[in-house]
């Protein structure tokens, strides 16, 4: 545990001292092979997002575009910068467990959603997260952590897939456009992509931007971009 | 002054409120059942309950134990005969023991929910309990079997 106010309880001493230096030598390359085969194994089968770092755009640096269309598509692909981010779809999988860190391996404990989405009986999303990050245990935490309905998986997704998803109420958590809005500008879980914690890289831009670019796109028709949109290609 | 109860009694504990309430309970309630394994929410040897929900000991700050029942596996039943410690038992489950504490914990918070868990639901509500010693399938049939004794 990485603080000096509070030293680890007491471990039985010399543990390691049992092993002689040349067992450590026959472990440490057999862990390392597996350990590369796990990461081989686990790759996740979504596609990696990783965000260029650049500042969330807001709906006026599209301006520019004047067809109404293209500038709902662009700034759909400018906010699927956030949708699509490992903030938030590591916890919008299409199966049972949620998925961790900017590579979005499998969740480690393997848990799963349980009947509500907050995890099994007995292991409980709240059974290590709170309703804020821990600083000392790095735990991350929001309120009603928990993971988005099976219907509202976005992880692997494309922009254009996501932007259909969000359309319908059937699988965005029955939100008209108003709510829509509202749950992303003021949802505490979405507003934890911007704060989450310890080294965690943050999602781009801030929670208004990102709300003022659904309210524009939605303003502009909902129109969703091309199959081949990756987040931010339009910017 | 952090006030709360463990397995049943009042306590009060002057202690840094971000402290793991794992470190509280063994270094300043010496009550050392609950285990330290990873102290990073991986293995769950550290499982208590919290107002009877189970959580990991060495991720939850003191803090959030303030007015709460705390219950460790010295107060899970008064004289070691919930029905998740005689089947423990009765299977033979332990192998060195250091996971058991938390296996129990989990067990017995996944039984009061679920009264008849079936395999798969035992493999979910314990996929985060880790045993060295690979007690898996010994585990599973003692939470049949308190599932079967406690009715
Ligand atoms: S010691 Fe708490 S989960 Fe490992
Ligand atoms: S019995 Fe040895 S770690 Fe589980």
């Amino acid at each position: 545990m990485p603080s000096a106010r509070h030293p680890s309880p007491r471990r039985r001493p010399g543990l390691l001292g049992r092993f002689s230096k040349d067992l450590l030598a026959l472990i440490v390359p057999a862990a390392a092979v597996v350990a590369g085969v796990g990461l081989l194994g686990c790759a996740p089968n979504g596609a990696k997002h990783l965000d260029s770092g650049e500042p969330l755009q807001p709906p006026s640096a599209f301006a520019a575009v004047a067809d109404d269309a293209e500038r709902s598509q662009a700034m759909f692909a400018e906010a699927a910068r956030v949708l699509l981010h490992p903030r938030c779809v590591n916890c919008h999988p299409s199966d049972d467990s949620p998925r961790q860190l900017d590579s979005s391996r499998m969740h480690v404990p393997r848990v799963t959603r349980g009947t509500k989405g907050d995890g099994a009986a007995g292991l409980r999303c709240a059974s290590c997260h709170q309703s804020e990050n821990l600083s000392f245990t790095r735990v991350p935490g929001a309120p009603h952590w928990q993971l988005a309905p099976i219907e509202m998986a976005w992880f692997g997704k494309t922009p254009r897939e996501v932007c259909e998803q969000l359309k319908d109420p059937a699988r965005n958590g029955g939100r008209d456009a108003d709510a829509l809005v509202e749950h992303m500008r003021t949802d505490p879980l979405v507003a934890w992509g911007w704060d989450p914690g310890a080294d965690r890289a943050p999602v781009p831009g801030d929670q208004n931007t990102f709300a003022d670019l659904i309210r524009a796109w939605l303003d502009t028709g909902a129109v969703c971009p091309p199959d081949t949109t990756t987040p931010g290609a339009a910017s | 002054m952090i006030a709360f109860h463990v397995n049943g009694e009042a306590v009060r504990v002057d202690v840094d409120p971000e402290m793991p309430l794992l470190w509280c309970l063994r270094d300043h309630l010496q009550l050392t059942g609950t285990k330290y394994g990873c102290g990073e929410a991986y293995c769950g040897a550290c499982v208590i309950h919290l107002d009877g929900e189970a959580v990991r000991a060495c991720v939850t700050p003191v803090a959030k134990a303030s007015g709460r029942q705390v219950t460790t596996i010295e107060g899970l039943s008064e004289h070691g005969d919930h029905p998740v410690q005689r089947a423990w038992r009765e299977e033979n489950v332990p192998q060195c023991g250091y996971c058991q504490s938390g296996q129990i914990m989990s067990a017995a918070a996944l039984l009061a929910e679920v009264p008849a868990p079936t395999d798969d639901q035992i493999d979910q509500s314990m996929a985060g309990n880790v045993c060295r010693c690979g007690t898996y399938d010994r585990i599973r049939k003692a939470i049949h079997r308190a599932s079967q004794e406690q009715g």
